[in-house]
This record gives structure tokens, C-alpha cells and sequence, in this order.
């Protein structure tokens, strides 16, 4: 009963936008297509394999640049977390950088790396590092200290501690700073697309912008949604099977 | 096991702690909040820094970190992975030993029984009562065989009801195991139930270590008989058995009828808690019931203090605020006085 209400307001909105499309009461009906016109050209798009194409060229970069990223970052942050003294050396440059958007770069990067694949995949990667080193540093120094304290009596070592106390214990910290820049690694790629880059799916908006072809923006943000949509999920589905079971009472 | 020697030990609250821990004793340790109980266990642990030295069977372990010092604790907060089941828990300390598999199962499984949690092994620390989690937690700590065993509190936050049921498991546990015991409680009675010695803290110092008994016939100073609860101390003048575990003792003009397995009674001490006063005549046979003059009344925060006269004696009786206001005394008055039997001491002639 729950999905069929939460599914609902969705289908008033779809019927709501073809009824409006179909009454023209935009100048130019090109400028608002049906929900059906934005439907056969996302058909028509994914039959011919433009959007096929440009979406796994998209693809591959989140995928490349956000696991890089995220591995690279959650490595500094158990270090800086679980170190004080690389914590201190590292802390200020963390924080010097960390406010920096991750599109800033992107002038920078053009001109050090140049316009090809290398481009993108830093962005991401510079995108999902420092939220991700912020957030399992916080993780590990936030892990209550009786915990390790108890293990240290029960003889474990230091590595045992890490691995088998302090980072299990910081995985919900952890997920959260993987899950808010799963979707932000997308967004962040779009723009960087959009701007630089030209295949993936944000270049495929530029062309359509200068087409005007409002249908094949629309289906280009539908799957821009959808991406960000399955990302957030796949790692809270992941969190929740690593720590979903103790998580909230820890 | 090791015998425990805390040398000029300071930390926190304790300043130049000195104290000695034997062989296989359980020693507990009592006194107020803030008195320095858990400091003195994280010490002998070695999970935090101090000054001055603690010995384990004469050999200085100041420089020996916590993971080596053969030490099990049962934490306050019980410190239970949040993370891993019960059989996890409790084989936390063994498989970071490097003990083979199936002498993990083996000893896990062991422990389990003999705290009765068998049926847990599956479950969350979350999904756990109070004394389901306590039992984990002594488990884990028992199942690397540690030398000294530390317990902080360990029947504290339970209802009277498992507290108790705890107590007598725990009381039987260690008994078997002829550990060297460490045992932090605020609780006096408990820890007359379980130590071999008493140790109390006030201000991160030792105010005095001694066997339960002597804690209440020999306190050796009036904060410690203020701690012990001022017993009455009556001294008995003759003492006969009347029948098996039955005996009379009479103190000047005081009789008593006391359940007592041995022969002849020379003192007896009776907690004021354990004096009835009442303004009306109590129902039932006249034992161990007198009449009193009421000498002197002290209010305290949620209790009052009644000192009687008794047959040439004086006596203090302490209750409740709330039961002091339910019946009618005041200075001079004659009140009825009832010895209860429950937490009565004596020392034997």
C-alpha cells in the first residue's frame, strides 16, 4: 500500500506533463514535448546507440574516477583518523582544499592534463577524495574509545584493532561520505561534460541544447536522475548489508 | 596468578596510591562515585597512562601494554561489539591470541555454557537484556584465561531481582576459577556477599582494606563508619544456643532471639537501617522488641536518623523520609523498637 503511494503522485505528475504538452499552451511545441514524444526519443536514441554510446563513456568515468577516489580517499582518512600525527601533517591541506568545488579545478586541470579521458576521471576523483577523507576520518576518531580499550585487554593488536574494530565500527561514517558523492560524482561529470568533454552525457546535452532538441535533454536528464538515483541506492543497500544490522545502536 | 602491588600510583583523582592485591583474592573495591574505583582498574589494565609503578607477582609491568598484561575486563559500559554477535564477542580474545579454530569453538562454546547463553550465540549485543549482556561480557573476558580479572560494577544498572541471580552466578564463577579478582561496586552488601577483602576509596585514596567483618566492628575512622552505615556495635553479656541454628544473647537489659549456626555470640552489629521504630504496637510475638525513648532525631536528605534508648542502650535506626513522616515521633516519646535479622553480624565468643 506504501509503494502504490508512493508511486502514485509520480503517475499525476507524468499525466499532468502529457496533458499539458498536449494542450500547447507553450509557444512552439517543441520547446515542451509530451511525456510520450520524450519517451519514443529516449527509444529512438537508445535503438540507434547514441545514448547506449555516450552513456558507457559517462559511465566508465564515474565508475574509474569514484572508485579511485573513494579508495584513495577512505585509505588517508583511516590514516589521518587513526594517527594523530598524520592527522596533524595532513589536516590543514585537507582543509585548504576541501572547500575548493570540484568543478574550480576544472580550468586548472584543462591546462595541466589536457582534453581527453585523464580530465574527467580527476575531477571525479578530486570530487568523491575529499568529502570521503573527511567523512572516515571523522569515522575513525569518532569510534568510542572503550571499544578499543576493550580490545587492547582482550590482546589485540593494533592492526587487529583497526581492521577488526575501528573500521567496522566507522563503516556507517564511512558509507555516508561514499553515498552523498555517488550521486555528486554524476552531477559533477555532467558539468565537467557540458563544459570540456566532447562525448558522455552532458555533451550529448550541449548538442541537443543547440539543436534545440528539448526531448533528448529531457531524456538526458531523466537518465542523469536515474544514475544518480541507482548510485545513492547501491551503497545504501551496501551499507545497510556490511552494518544495517548493529549500525543504529552502536 | 599473580599477586598486584600499586606503588606511589597517581592518576587523575589517586594520588600516591599504594596498595597490595594477593594471590587469588577477590578483592573489592567500595566507595562513592568519583572516589577513583575505575581509575584504579584502568591502571592495573594499563588502558590509560599513570605515574608511580604497579607489580604483578613482584615484576614491574609499567612499560607492558595492556594487550600482555594478562588482564580480563568486564568494562562499566560492557564495552560489547556493537558489530559482532555473542560467539564473536566472546571469541574476540582468543582468535586475536592466534588459538587454532577449533579450540576457539571448543572454549567459546564452553564458556557459553557455563554462563548459560548458549541460545545466544546468533544475537546482536542491541538485542540483548541488561543481564544477558552483562553474562556476554564477563564471557569475553574470561576466554582468553586471563591471570587477573578486573570487574567494574558488573551488577550495577540490573533490577534488584537479576542483579541478585547475577551476584550468586558470579559469586560461584570465580570461586571456581581461584582468580586473582579485582571487584568495583558502590554496593557494601555486595561486596560483603563477594570479596575476601574490602577495600574502600574516598578521594582516590584507600581509606582502609580489610575482611568484611572488620569493616563493621573495626572501622578505622568515622568516615569509613559513616560508609559501613554507624552500625550499632551491642555487646553481649551472656549467650546460650536454644536450638540448632537458634541463639539467645542478652545485653544488659536487652534480650534477643538470633538465627546463628555457631555457639555463643560476643558482639553483634546491627546496620540502623535494620531497626523498626514504631509510634503503635507492632503485630505479632514480642521477639527481639522493645520499648525505647526517642533521644535525639537527625534529618538527612531523603532519610532521617532516630536515636533510641534502649534498655540502658543507645541506638541508632535510619529510615526513610517518607516512612519517618507516616508515624508520629518526636524528642522524649516512648516508640516501639524491632530488631530485623536480615543483615545482623556478629563476632563469636
Amino acid at each position: 500500500m506504501e509503494a502504490v503511494w508512493g508511486v502514485f503522485p509520480v503517475l499525476v505528475f507524468l499525466a499532468i506533463w502529457e496533458i499539458v504538452g498536449r494542450l500547447h499552451l507553450f509557444p512552439g511545441q517543441s520547446f515542451f514535448p509530451t511525456f510520450s514524444a520524450v519517451l519514443r526519443e529516449f527509444y529512438h536514441l537508445t535503438a540507434n546507440g547514441v545514448l547506449g554510446k555516450n552513456f558507457l563513456s559517462s559511465l566508465t568515468r564515474v565508475l574509474i574516477g569514484l572508485s579511485s577516489g573513494s579508495i584513495a580517499g577512505i585509505f588517508m582518512g583511516v590514516l589521518m583518523g587513526w594517527r594523530h600525527i598524520i592527522d596533524k601533517a595532513f589536516n590543514p591541506i585537507i582543509s585548504l582544499f576541501y572547500p575548493i568545488p570540484a568543478l574550480g579545478w576544472l580550468p586548472l586541470l584543462m591546462l595541466w592534463i589536457g582534453i581527453n579521458e585523464l580530465l574527467p576521471i580527476t575531477i571525479i576523483f578530486i570530487c568523491s577524495f575529499f568529502p570521503v577523507v573527511y567523512n572516515t576520518a571523522t569515522g575513525i576518531r569518532s569510534v568510542d574509545r572503550r571499544y578499543i580499550q576493550a580490545a587492547e585487554t582482550l590482546g589485540a593488536s593494533n592492526m587487529r584493532i583497526l581492521f577488526k574494530v575501528v573500521i567496522p565500527l566507522a563503516l556507517p561514517n564511512i558509507f555516508t561520505g561514499l553515498r552523498l558523492e555517488a550521486g555528486m560524482s554524476w552531477r559533477v561529470l555532467i558539468a565537467a561534460e557540458m563544459v570540456a568533454i566532447p562525448t558522455g552525457i552532458g555533451a550529448l546535452l550541449m548538442q541537443a541544447e543547440s539543436l534545440v532538441r528539448v526531448d533528448i535533454i529531457i531524456v538526458c536528464l531523466i537518465v542523469l536522475s536515474g544514475m544518480c538515483f541507482i548510485f545513492e541506492k547501491v551503497f545504501a543497500l551496501a551499507e545497510r548489508r556490511l552494518a544495517g544490522r548493529w549500525s543504529a545502536h552502536a | 596468578m599473580p599477586d598486584i602491588r600499586l606503588v606511589n600510583v597517581s592518576r587523575h583523582i589517586c594520588r600516591g596510591l599504594n596498595l597490595t592485591i594477593r594471590d587469588r583474592e577477590i578483592f573489592v573495591v567500595v566507595g562513592t562515585t568519583g572516589a577513583g574505583k575505575t581509575t584504579l582498574l584502568n591502571v592495573i589494565s594499563g588502558v590509560t597512562d599513570y605515574e608511580g609503578s604497579v607489580l604483578m607477582d613482584g615484576r614491574s609491568v609499567d612499560r607492558v601494554p595492556p594487550r600482555k598484561r594478562g588482564v580480563g575486563c568486564l568494562f562499566q559500559g560492557l564495552a560489547l561489539f556493537p558489530h559482532l554477535d555473542v560467539f564473536s564477542n566472546i571469541a574476540f580474545g582468543l582468535q586475536a591470541g592466534g588459538v587454532e579454530r577449533s579450540v576457539v569453538e571448543a572454549r567459546v562454546s564452553s564458556l557459553m555454557e557455563m554462563m548459560r547463553i548458549q541460545h545466544l550465540a546468533d544475537r546482536y549485543p542491541h538485542t540483548l537484556s541488561g543481564g544477558e549482556q552483562k553474562r556476554v561480557a564477563l564471557a569475553r573476558s574470561l576466554a582468553p584465561s586471563p591471570q587477573v580479572l578486573l570487574l567494574d560494577e558488573p551488577t550495577s544498572s540490573l533490577d534488584r531481582q537479576t542483579a541478585k541471580y547475577l551476584r550468586n552466578e558470579l559469586i560461584q564463577v570465580l570461586k571456581g576459577l581461584g582468580i586473582t579478582t579485582v571487584f568495583v561496586t558502590h554496593d557494601l552488601r555486595e561486596a560483603e556477599e563477594i570479596g575476601d577483602r574490602i577495600a574502600l576509596m574516598f578521594n582516590g585514596n584507600v581509606e582502609q582494606i580489610s575482611t568484611p567483618h572488620d569493616f563493621f566492628f573495626n572501622p578505622v575512622n568515622e568516615r569509613v563508619s559513616e560508609f559501613v552505615g554507624m552500625p550499632n556495635i551491642i555487646e553481649c553479656t551472656r549467650s546460650r544456643v536454644l536450638a540448632s541454628g537458634l541463639v539467645e544473647v542478652v545485653s544488659d537489659d536487652m534480650k534477643m532471639v538470633l538465627p546463628y549456626d555457631g555457639n555463643s555470640i560476643r558482639r553483634i552489629a546491627i546496620p540502623p537501617d535494620e531497626i523498626y521504630l514504631s509510634d503503635v504496637r507492632p503485630p505479632g510475638p514480642a521477639l527481639n522488641r522493645f520499648t525505647g525513648i526517642v533521644q535525639e532525631i537527625t534529618s538527612l536528605q531523603a532519610t532521617v536518623r532516630v536515636r533510641v534508648s534502649v534498655g540502658g542502650k543507645s541506638l541508632l535506626a535510619e529510615m526513610p523520609a517518607s516512612a519517618f513522616n507516616e508515624i508520629s515521633l518526636e524528642k522524649g516519646k516512648e516508640v516501639y523498637v524491632v530488631i530485623k535479622l536480615r543483615r545482623l553480624r556478629y563476632v563469636e565468643s
